[in-house]
């Protein structure tokens, strides 16, 4: 969807006396990315001098009443009241950032865009009937206009921080799209594909996270989805020719980013392939 | 040749290490961390990578045990000098907000203590020599690069046992260090453990001056020699090198761009672990605040999106073209531009690349593949 449903809103710059107000908002989500938030302890007493907490529920009950000049949202659309209430949300908010895998790609809930959403509730629930669903877990971005998408399961601290401070000293954040491999060469971590035999997602995934798994001799799962360059299938044949079953390739690329367009046809690439 | 060698044994490198530490140098040497060997600060031979090689191929790194006790028994380290020298991150400069303007911070080098260089390859200080006609011999040289070289204390190692993505044989880079260092060590095991030392500098001597030494006899030199020798033989990989650079300008627009860039991941790999890659991007940070303010300098590669992105977009939107950038600029444009082959046949792109691209390959491939047009201008090198 590309109209902004925009309301009228009084075209104030936020002054240095006039803290800018902050929302954070929530949609089908683990609030991972709220926490993060919240995490920043050396940085929160500097965040809330600099905006105005507005709206922060996982925070606070005190609530003051929107118009909101930045918007945070973390989660995804699953459900019809979702995406009536993200248009509102869009339309009180002068600025609106998604933060989180969720709210950028579906997140792992986005899984039920490749089954019958039916047949999950029948089995699930007593009685589905009380339970309104879609039978698709979207982003943010396919409702409303999005002004900034952070990646990550969950974002990473530091750069949720270069996001609110390029916004307040209104500039361009600076959020790389190369690969996790970028972040690991940098740190000096030995590539644990190379020499440990590790299947990894590095090279297909972006970076955010300070390659954080490979330092710690693990794979990269892909929590921060497509890198700007996503050679997916040449990575695809490398783990296939490393031993890894068909089937198990599907799954390395359907997990927090399963709904994001490179990671989805991928991953549709190798259901109901057989090992060979 | 006279070389005024010594010889020294395993109580002598280690006491070696200890007179570098008294001097105030930081040794840097080989370690093995994560199932690999590392350049990181060493303490004594304790550290050193005891009776392992290293088996390398394209995409495979595994460390084996030898049947002997060599401690520079294995080829390239996962990064050559590049990490000391060149940092992943250099801050260029901190500023902070004050009452009438802003002041900058003392530069963080100021107080960083020099560097030695234990085990460098001849590939890392061909690399090295490389990085100096880049950033120091130009028409402007880099501060900060300058300044952590110009204190830098080199004890190299001939290598004696390559590993199978080595070429420097090809590339005229090795096995055996021409120049370039203060102390020149070629590990000798039979009959005893020992190490044959040469001196290529002043301070090398005042260094070695230090250490308990015999002058060096005629077996010691000649089994020096032999170590060159038969590692000169057993180089895994082949780089052609006679003109090359006229098969990669004739391949320009060659359909095998598109092969490669079937199987590369556009990860930026080989251009991170490349000892002779230099390409930066500058970035600046500031706080919540606004109060600080820092600029630094990260390595950065062409295989990036955004490193050739301009107004309007990338200039190398898609990844064949950077490909081509990279081995193109790589083998024949820095010819041009330097003189000198940019390629010093370490083998780490290689060895290191997840998807098991071969430079020695594809320009292989590139030859077999592209007519030569005879331009009456042979390759340089």
């Amino acid at each position: 969807m590309t109209t902004t449903p925009l309301l009228p809103v009084p075209h104030v710059p936020p002054a240095r006396a006039t803290r800018p107000t902050l929302a954070v908002w929530k949609f089908a989500s683990c609030d991972g990315c709220q926490l993060t938030l919240l995490n920043c302890e050396d940085e929160l007493m500097a965040l809330a001098g600099a905006v105005r907490i507005a709206y922060f529920p996982e925070a606070t009950r005190a609530v003051v009443d929107g118009p909101y000049d930045l918007s945070l949202v973390e989660g995804s659309v699953t459900t019809p009241e979702e995406v009536e209430r993200i248009g509102q949300i869009r339309a009180m908010s002068r600025h609106l950032v998604t933060i989180g895998a969720c709210a950028t790609t579906g997140g792992i809930q986005a899984l039920r865009n490749f089954a019958d959403v039916a047949e999950f509730r029948s089995v699930v629930y007593a009685h589905p009937e009380y339970l309104s669903t879609l039978d698709r877990s979207t982003p943010i971005s396919a409702h409303v206009t999005v002004d900034f998408e952070l990646r990550g399961c969950p974002v990473d601290k530091n750069q949720l921080l270069e996001v609110l401070a390029a916004y307040l000293q209104r500039r361009r954040p600076r959020i790389p799209t190369y690969s996790v491999c970028v972040e690991c060469k940098r740190r000096g971590a030995v590539c644990v594909t190379v020499a440990h035999g590790t299947p990894c997602l590095g090279p297909v995934t972006q970076a955010g996270c300070g390659a954080l798994c490979p330092a710690f001799a693990r794979g990269c799962y892909g929590c921060f989805g497509p890198q700007d360059s996503p050679n997916t299938s040449a990575l695809a044949d490398r783990l296939l020719a490393a031993g890894m079953a068909p089937d198990e390739v599907m799954r390395v690329y359907r997990t927090f980013n399963a709904a994001s367009e490179p990671f989805r046809r991928e991953s549709e690439r190798h259901e109901g392939e057989v090992s060979s | 040749m006279d070389r005024h060698a010594q010889v020294i044994d395993v109580d002598g490198l280690q006491l070696l290490i200890e007179v570098l530490a008294s001097r105030g140098y930081t040794v840097m040497g080989p370690t093995v961390r994560d199932g690999a060997v590392v350049v990181a600060p060493v303490a004594g031979v304790a550290d050193l990578p005891r009776g392992l090689r290293d088996e390398q191929d394209a995409a495979h790194y595994r460390l084996v045990p030898r049947d002997d006790d060599a401690f520079f028994g294995h080829a390239a380290a996962v990064q050559g000098a590049k990490p000391v020298l060149f940092p992943a991150d250099q801050l260029l400069w901190r500023a902070r907000r004050s009452e009438d303007g802003f002041r900058l911070d003392a530069s963080d080098d100021d107080d960083a203590a020099p560097v030695a260089l234990l085990g460098a390859r001849s590939c890392d200080l061909a690399a090295v020599d490389i990085h100096d006609e880049v950033l120091l011999r130009r028409r402007f040289s880099d501060a900060h690069y300058a300044q952590r070289r110009a204190g830098t204390f080199v004890v190299a190692v001939t290598c004696g046992d390559p590993a199978g993505t080595c070429f420097c044989a090809s590339t005229g880079t090795g096995p055996r260090p021409g120049a370039g260092f203060d102390l020149l060590l070629t590990e000798l095991l039979e009959p005893v453990h020992r190490f044959l030392v040469e001196v290529g500098s002043v301070r090398g001597a005042e260094v070695l001056a230090e250490v308990p030494a015999a002058p060096a006899g005629p077996g010691d030199l000649a089994a020096a020699d032999d170590v060159v020798v038969r590692a000169t033989g057993r180089m895994g990989r082949v780089l052609e090198t006679e003109g090359l650079r006229d098969v990669l300008y004739a391949a320009a627009e060659s359909p095998h761009w598109d092969d490669v860039a079937s199987r590369c991941l556009a990860c930026t790999s080989c251009t991170l672990v490349c000892p002779t890659c230099f390409c930066t991007s500058v970035e600046d940070v500031a706080d919540l605040t606004g109060d600080v303010a820092e600029r630094h300098r990260v390595w950065d590669s062409c295989f990036s999106k955004d490193f050739a992105y301009i107004h309007g977009g990338s200039l190398r939107g898609e990844t064949r073209s950077r490909y081509r950038q990279w081995i193109t600029h790589k083998l024949a444009a820095w010819q041009d531009q330097f003189g000198m082959l940019g390629c010093v046949g370490c083998g780490r792109c290689i060895t290191w690349c997840p998807a098991a691209i071969d430079i020695t390959a594809e320009a292989a491939a590139l030859r077999a593949a592209t007519p030569l047009v005879t331009t009456g201008e042979g390759a340089r090198r």
